[in-house]
């Protein structure tokens, strides 16, 4: 079985976020592999060696510096990858559609996507990949097993959790929680260099129209009022009550 | 035509029903037409003649196929509606269905997707939405380039639409749930009691600080109980299995925007902060002073929550 797990390469999750002008300003910042995707690349590996014969293939949409993320998933352990290199911006929808030729093309059954990606806060990619694979999928999983031509995953909802059973072909979006993902080992990195990673363009699968364009992005923290009482536990709760009640008149 | 796709508990209707309305007033101002609500699953009928109030022309399909959710059922219901209507925006809200559904229809309308959007607003030929993106520290601003386009609309966030003069008539749709190829095996409600995460007004917070299972229930429940205020969890908290997963607060859990967010032994880590941030007032209780949850904090305690909360407690009760 093929399976292909998407990944995106986003800021550091430590990395301070600057505009300039009225769009983000990424010069200087440091990227990584985003955390979600890790999940995806982490669970192929675990159905291998839970004894599934499998062919992991690392899949990614953008510019030349996500090569660096591409590197980070082969070395945790996909097979190979294929990188749709662009610096063209793709809403949520036309990456699905480029993405879902390129598997369509690997002829992979299962695809993993993470849950919600670390620079857009979108949680769209997974379902939309899905639709227009017309394929089911499965959103915040946290636990994924093989039956047959068949998973078993149990997931987050709006009232709890779940546990379904899709036929293959799926998309599986994954999260925290699926799986703890291992660190690349050095050995590993090093092998990680010889492994295929693939350049395609995104006319290759088909050109998508973008139905959105952004238009400005901003930063707008709220400022805080920052008042800490400190010192006698009594007296502090006290003022805070006080505060709470009088000043914020919140409670 | 705007078409709402509004959610219900088993005939009552969602908090998101009527912010939804509200965002559809907005945009039928600019694109005209009447606003339709689609419900489905056991219930619709009478969430229909609830959303009629609205001045809301209603549709229901009681089919019990569309329960529990699917998003595969619930994404044909939506275009198919849509088409069936010449819907040129289609509005849900973005809970966890909403967010997992919306994207497939706008696959299938060939639409537009604003995602998680705070604020609509239409010149007539497109629409534009903002959004929070960079784990909620940046608000975007994306338009559409053309119509239709579906929109999840993030909760808690407009106002609520009041009543219309004149409401809206209510009908059934035949519009049977279409067959899907996930089988639901089981399901498990949460089991934070009470007030629900994604609708409270207030939100008490445990982070690690809080030591152990034992004291969410001797310090973070009975606070929360006090204040009326739904119990959240930090990553390191659901980790260790003091709290399930559906309790997370931050990027890779929910994201909350509360009147009052309390913080209660928590270090306040970027992806815990993208999940609450945007909350009206912030109170945190933590024994470091350097802690980074004090930096966006209104109102902080520095000390032992073991000492601080109950004194809050019998203060708050007092
Ligand atoms: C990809 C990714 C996604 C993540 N997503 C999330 C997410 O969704 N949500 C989330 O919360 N985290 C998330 N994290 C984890 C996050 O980085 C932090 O590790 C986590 O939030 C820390 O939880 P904490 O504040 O409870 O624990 P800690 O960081 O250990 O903080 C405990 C705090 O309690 C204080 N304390 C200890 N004892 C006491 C006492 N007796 N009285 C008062 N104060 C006390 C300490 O001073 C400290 O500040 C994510 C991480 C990654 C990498
Ligand atoms: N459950 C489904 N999930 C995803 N796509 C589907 C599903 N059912 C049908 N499709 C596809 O969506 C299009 C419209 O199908 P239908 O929903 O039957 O009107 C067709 O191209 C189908 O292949």
């Amino acid at each position: 079985m093929k399976i292909c797990t998407i990944l995106k390469q986003v800021p550091d999750a430590e990395a301070s976020i600057r505009t300039s002008g009225d769009r983000v300003d990424l010069s200087g910042v440091t990227f990584v592999m985003d955390g979600m995707d890790e999940y995806g690349v982490e669970e192929a590996i675990r159905l291998r060696e839970g004894g599934a014969q499998v062919e992991i293939v690392a899949l990614a949409l953008g510019p030349k510096r996500f090569e660096d993320a591409i590197r980070t998933s082969l070395a945790i352990g996909a097979d190979r990858a294929v990188h749709i290199e662009t610096d063209e911006t793709y809403d949520a929808i036309s990456q699905a559609r480029i993405l879902a030729e390129a598997v369509k093309k690997e002829g992979a059954e299962l695809v993993f996507v993470g849950g919600k990606e670390a620079d857009w806060d979108s949680a769209a990619l997974g379902p939309a990949l899905a639709e227009v694979l017309g394929w089911p999928h499965v959103d915040w999983t946290t636990k994924l097993a093989l039956s047959g031509a068949a998973v078993e995953a149990t997931h987050d909802t709006d009232s709890g959790t779940e546990t379904v059973k899709v036929a293959l072909p799926a998309v599986i979006t994954t999260q925290q929680g699926l799986n703890e993902p291992r660190y690349p080992t050095l050995p590993n990195i090093m092998k990680a260099k010889r492994k295929e990673l693939r350049k395609a363009q995104p006319a290759d699968y088909g050109a998508a129209t973008a139905l959105t364009r952004l238009t400005g992005e901003a930063i707008q923290v709220k400022t805080r009022l920052n008042k800490l009482f400190s010192g006698d536990a009594v007296e502090s709760a006290t003022a805070l009550v006080n505060a709470l009640r009088n000043e914020a008149k919140v409670l | 035509m705007i078409l709402l796709v509004p959610e219900h508990a088993a005939g009552t209707l969602r908090g998101s029903a009527r912010e939804l309305v509200t965002a559809g007033r907005t945009l039928q101002a600019a694109l005209g037409g009447e606003i339709h609500a689609l419900l489905l699953g056991p219930g619709a009928a009478a969430a229909a003649a609830e959303i009629a109030k609205y001045g809301v022309q209603a549709h229901h399909s009681e089919d019990a196929g569309y329960e529990p959710f699917k998003a595969q059922v619930w994404t044909h219901a939506a275009a198919e509606a849509a088409t069936m209507l010449g819907a040129k925006a289609v509005l849900v809200p973005a809970s966890r269905s909403g967010l997992s559904y919306a994207p497939r229809v706008a696959v299938r309308l060939n639409a537009a997707l604003l995602e998680d959007v705070i604020e609509v607003d239409s010149d007539g030929a497109t629409v534009g939405g903002k959004r929070f993106t960079y784990l909620s520290r940046v608000t975007e601003s994306s338009r559409t380039t053309a119509l239709p386009v579906v929109i999840s609309l993030k909760v808690n966030v407009l106002a609520p639409a009041e009543a219309a003069a004149a409401p809206g008539a209510v009908a059934a749709i035949d519009l049977p749930a279409a067959a899907s190829g996930v089988e639901v095996l089981s399901q498990a409600k949460a089991s934070t009691g009470g007030v629900s995460l994604d609708e409270a007004s207030v939100v008490v917070t445990g982070g690690r600080g809080v030591g152990s299972p034992e004291g969410f229930t001797r310090l973070v429940e009975p606070l929360a109980a006090t204040v009326n205020a739904a119990v959240g969890a930090t990553r390191a908290v659901v980790d260790a299995g003091w709290r399930p997963y559906a309790d997370q607060v931050g990027q890779t859990g929910k994201t909350v925007a509360p009147n009052v967010y309390i913080a209660v032994g928590l270090s306040g880590a970027v992806q815990h902060l993208s999940g609450m941030n945007r909350s009206k007032t912030i109170v945190a209780i933590n024994k470091d002073k350097d802690a980074p949850i004090f930096k966006v904090a209104d109102y902080g305690v520095v000390g032992d929550v073991n000492e601080v909360v109950p004194e809050l407690v019998k203060l708050l009760k007092g």
